[in-house]
């Protein structure tokens, strides 16, 4: 099971996803600078977190039209899974992988801190790890995170099984006061049509420790060793 | 530069800060009158921000060397041997007064340099800190400000990744006209690849590296050491604005170019640019060195040599290479789309030498300049002592009001929306969060490798204690951060100190440097605890009001495995609370007397080193042997605030007894030093560990419940979060 | 030549920086402040000498980078 984690200017999480990835997969991912378009063959493709070109203009927007990604969009039409998270998932829109867009948090301010996340279904390759309705803990750390799409984009999204994660309490409901940042229907991370693309604003990479965040974010690495190296 | 312009009035000596001895320096060193460049590069060099000219008689007294030391004060940064080959690097370094001007970019800013600093020698940045003081919360500035700081901390340290995990802040109307920006990074680097600033080989090229140059923040090194005036909100122009995404990538492109042998020194060009960067490197190095101002890349049009010379547009660094190597380090900075620029090089005649437009425009003798450098034996005064109040002279209200009060009260709320804006999480090793007593990180190997061991990390001082007597409070601020590694189950290793003071041309306020710096040097002595950087701001005043005298302490422990650290949460019931050390009951120049009886008077606690020493040791011990289950050291507001901070941490309850023939609000809120309260499963195994050490423990109460409760009387655990988590985000929200 | 764009959010698309600004306005005591939308302006130097194709190119850069469509207009105007 091999990974490529895709590391642009100003990506800084990509040594968490590239720990969190190992320890799962029993193999270092390769680690792919922006602008080699020769990625090589892989399973899974991670765009990690980060302030891809410092953020500038709009979150994402930039590094979507670095030359990998256009290699990055063709290997997900051709079925390979491709991961964003946090930075990844804004890149993951800004190319149009994913539907809607990722705004200014609502209370305009930076958050990081520990979010309760409701797995929506546990059938897909990402999410073997986890039954359907599992509740999870794990970090967001954005000051872009608050998930805007049309009326008929979310409800495309939600009769289509495409929520991936919500935010909610600790007993999985969607509560005003557990969204961290006015995302619509709060929504944390949704995936394309084919169900081999996934983006979401929390990190699971720094929750696979028990004494470093907990092992909220765990079951998603190790059910993408499975569910992923299964369909390869 | 037409002659006109490049006249030197003595108005303009004036505006550049130098007093007419030190102009009458200048003549005597050049043998000529200076033209305005070569003016303007004395009054950076010779700037208090530079030249420590008031304050290095007395921290040369400071202790600087320890067995683990590998390089004191003097370089950007100082470094310590953690082991295993690896080094920690660190500094604390202050962005007061632009921070002040324009509180985003200000702070931003000031991340960004101490972060240079950090990573100029050799270090990937792993952690930043920040000791922050604002005034009044009622004064009409202070909400803008803490917002504006806040922001540009995690502004800038988020996005260049690397994590803010702790820090403090306080509130005191004596920060009214001048708030304190004081932050702090650690890195780590291999031990033996470490870089400094001493450049060498007369030939060896100088590169400039990073972003280009603009008209930035010219005089901010000058501004920096000027007391405040009316019209300083006029002075927006010279604020420097960061640029984290471009500081990330030069973090990234300097440690891919050390790892290729190419660099003899770097420097980064901090608050006085090009001008220190270049000068401070040749001084070091004993060398002489010229620079072509045409090759700099300029970000604006028509720029002076004296614009450039002084600008302090960020995220640059000056380098020298070894010979032949300029193209290997232009790939690399190319590759991460950074400026590149081969601007001169080093030479033997001793002298700086730097060319525009194909003429000279300074010329500058280094070392007569360097040895010059002006120090002043400023006149001071101690300050006289405070008498000691008794318990008796203080009034009593119910423990449990009080302990409302003082928990909801501006300078013991909670902390949490400042730091939930802070990344404080990036790098995955984060061991120990925002809110303890000191944050803990695992330590990072060689290309991001993992370890078994930790950093623990805090900064700590108390202003108000060093305002009533600037020795007992510098050692306590130094007591204080000891105590906090200690608290986490760490070995302290060595401080940073960043001294914030006032005015030093009046003697009172010296006296308070002298006496803060007497403070630091016994603890520092006592301890063990080597000072290996620092930095100093003075004239912190507006108006005539001086800041309270500020010595803030940055410390950094070290942790043989990082699993065995402590925190302060109580998470199980049935636990003894055990006080570790004496406690007389202390109430002068406590948070009690201040918020709850408006008294800011008396003496401050009196701190015992070798009972700090042998308390502390015990402690440590006591973690390391899986004694202790939750441990929180024992500073502002005193043993109960302690207590019920732990029960919020961990969502239990305590209980605690007042003992016989204390006053019970002299016991609970008394801020005596050298204490502990810790939370124990086996409490035999505690107390007769501490009996043979010879230090004095006691069993005063136990978890459990949901409340806080003295003698019987409880605050609801849930009344108790609500009035600790509300006071900031309701101020900051306008209520 | 010089294009000048203007980047708004769509309506309907919550602006919540423009609302901050609002309540700021308001809080200074100007009064009569209605909604408040808070969008980009970016200049661009062009080499170009027709003044249509400048604005056929610039559009391009707005579809391709300068906005996001899902969530934000623009408005170009090109100057000699």
């Amino acid at each position: 099971m091999r990974a490529a984690v895709i590391v642009f200017p100003g990506s800084n999480r990509e040594r968490d996803m590239r720990l969190a990835l190992g320890g799962s997969f029993g193999e270092d991912p390769v680690m792919v600078w922006h602008r080699d378009t020769d990625l090589p063959k892989v399973d899974l493709i991670v765009l990690p977190g980060g302030f891809s070109y410092g953020d500038y203009l709009r979150a994402g927007a930039m590094a979507a039209h670095s030359p990998v990604l256009r290699e990055v969009k063709a290997r997900a039409d051709a079925g390979v899974h491709v991961l964003g998270v946090c930075n990844g998932f804004q890149i993951l829109t800004e190319t149009g992988l994913l539907p809607g867009a990722l705004m200014r948090n609502a209370d305009l301010r930076f958050v990081c801190r520990d979010v309760h996340l409701k797995v929506e279904r546990a059938d897909t390759a990402f999410t073997g790890g986890f039954r359907a309705g599992d509740v999870l803990r794990c970090p967001v750390a954005h000051h872009d995170g608050n998930y805007f799409a049309d009326a008929g984009t979310l409800d495309a999204l939600e009769g289509e099984g495409r929520v991936a994660v919500r935010y909610c309490d600790e007993t999985g409901a969607p509560t005003v006061a557990a969204n961290p940042n006015g995302s619509q229907r709060n929504i944390a991370g949704i995936y394309n049509e084919r169900l081999n693309v996934l983006g979401m604003m929390p990190h699971p990479e720094d929750a696979v420790h028990p004494l470093l965040g907990g092992l909220g974010g765990k079951p998603l690495f190790d059910g993408m060793a499975a569910g992923i190296g299964d369909a390869a | 530069m037409d002659a006109q312009e490049n006249q030197v009035t003595p108005n303009i000596i004036a505006e550049h800060g130098l007093t007419s001895e030190e102009y009458d320096k200048i003549l005597e060193i050049l043998g000529r009158a200076p033209n305005l460049t070569e003016l303007g590069v004395f009054s950076v060099m010779w700037s208090e921000h530079c030249s420590y000219k008031s304050s290095k008689k007395w921290l040369k007294t400071l202790p600087t060397e320890g067995p683990r030391v590998i390089c004191g004060p003097g370089e950007n940064a100082g470094v310590v041997d953690i082991g295993d080959g690896l080094a920690a690097i660190f500094k604390m370094e202050s962005h007061n007064h632009p921070s002040f001007i324009e509180p985003y970019q200000g702070a931003a800013t000031g991340v960004g340099g101490i972060l240079r600093d950090v990573f100029t020698m050799g270090a990937r940045p792993v952690a930043n800190m920040n000791a922050l003081r604002f005034g009044d919360p009622r004064h009409p500035r202070t909400r803008h400000l803490v917002a504006g700081v806040v922001a540009g901390i995690g502004g800038y340290g988020n996005c260049v990744g690397v994590p803010t995990v702790g820090g403090e802040t306080n509130f005191h109307t004596r920060y009214d006209g001048n708030i304190l920006v004081n932050a702090m990074t650690v890195g780590i680097a291999e031990a033996d690849r470490i870089f400094y600033s001493a450049a060498t080989g007369a030939g060896n090229p100088v590169v400039y590296v990073g972003s280009k140059t603009g008209r930035d923040g010219i005089h901010g090194a000058t501004m920096a050491s000027a007391e405040f005036n009316e019209d300083s909100e006029e002075k927006r122009p010279t604020v420097q604005v960061g640029d984290p995404f471009t500081e990330k990538l030069l973090i990234e492109a300097c440690l891919e170019l050390m790892a290729t042998g190419a660099i003899v020194a770097i420097q980064d060009m901090g608050a006085a640019g090009l001008t220190s960067s270049s000068f401070e490197m040749a001084s070091k190095g004993g060398v002489g060195v010229e620079l072509d101002l045409d090759q700099v890349p300029a970000r604006e049009d028509g720029m002076t040599a004296y614009e450039f010379l002084l600008s302090e547009s960020q995220e640059r660094m000056l380098m020298v290479l070894k010979p032949g190597s300029e193209e290997r380090a232009r790939a690399i900075m190319e590759k991460w789309e950074l400026d590149f620029a081969v601007v001169g090089h080093l030479t033997d005649t001793g002298r700086m030498v730097v060319r525009h437009h194909g003429e000279i425009a300074a010329d500058l003798p280094i070392d007569p300049l360097a040895l010059a450098s002006p120090e002043y034996d400023r006149p001071w005064e101690p300050v006289p002592k405070q008498p000691i109040l008794a318990a008796d002279e203080v009034s009593e209200i119910a423990p449990p009001d009080a302990l409302k009060t003082l928990m909801g009260c501006p300078d013991l709320a909670s902390r949490r929306w400042i730091w939930e804006q802070y990344d404080h999480l990036i790098m995955g090793d984060t061991v120990q969060r925002p809110g303890g007593d000191a944050a803990v990180v695992r330590i990072q190997g060689a290309n991001g490798a993992v370890t078994g061991k930790a950093l623990a990390i805090t900064t700590d001082v108390t202003p108000r204690y060093c305002l009533a007597d600037p020795e007992e409070g510098a050692k306590q601020a130094v007591a204080e951060a000891w105590r906090n590694l200690t608290a986490v189950g760490a070995m302290p290793l060595a401080i940073t100190d960043n001294m914030n003071f006032g005015n030093p041309e009046k003697p009172d306020i010296m006296g308070q440097f002298v006496g803060c710096v007497n403070g630091i040097r016994k603890a520092c002595e006592a301890l063990d605890f080597p000072v290996v950087s620092g930095n100093v701001s003075l004239y912190n005043e507006t108006a005539g009001i001086a800041i309270l005298p500020t010595p803030a302490i940055g410390a950094v422990g070290l942790l043989d495995r990082y699993d065995g650290s402590a925190g302060i949460a109580v998470r199980d019931d049935g636990l003894s609370l055990v006080l570790i050390g004496g406690t007389s009951g202390h109430l002068g120049q406590s948070l009690y007397l201040r918020e709850l009886l408006n008294r800011e008077e008396g003496a401050p606690p009196p701190v015992d080193l070798a009972a700090e020493r042998r308390n502390g040791d015990l402690v440590r011990r006591l973690i390391a042997g899986g004694k202790v289950a939750a441990c929180h050291d024992l500073s502002d507001g005193g043993l109960l605030v302690a207590a019920a901070e732990m029960a919020l941490a961990g969502n239990t309850g305590v209980s605690i007894g007042v003992p016989d023939g204390v006053p019970a609000h002299a016991w609970l809120f008394g801020e005596d030093q050298a204490r502990y309260l810790i939370a124990a499963g086996d409490v035999e195994a505690v107390l007769s560990a501490a009996e043979s050490a010879g230090v004095p423990a006691a069993e005063i109460g136990h978890s459990g419940g949901d409340a806080v409760a003295v003698d019987g009387a409880p605050v609801a655990l849930d009344d108790l979060r609500r009035i600790h988590e509300s006071w900031l985000p309701g101020y900051m929200a306008g209520s | 030549m010089k294009a000048k764009v203007h980047v708004t959010l769509k309506n309907g698309v919550l602006d919540p920086q423009g609302k901050a600004v609002g309540h700021a306005l308001e809080a200074l005591g100007f009064d009569g402040v209605g909604d408040v939308r808070q969008g980009k302006y970016i200049e661009i130097d062009l080499a170009d000498t027709d003044a249509d194709g400048a604005k056929a190119r610039v559009e391009d850069m707005c579809q391709k980078l300068l906005a996001n469509t899902v969530i934000e207009n623009y408005a170009i105007e090109i100057e000699a």
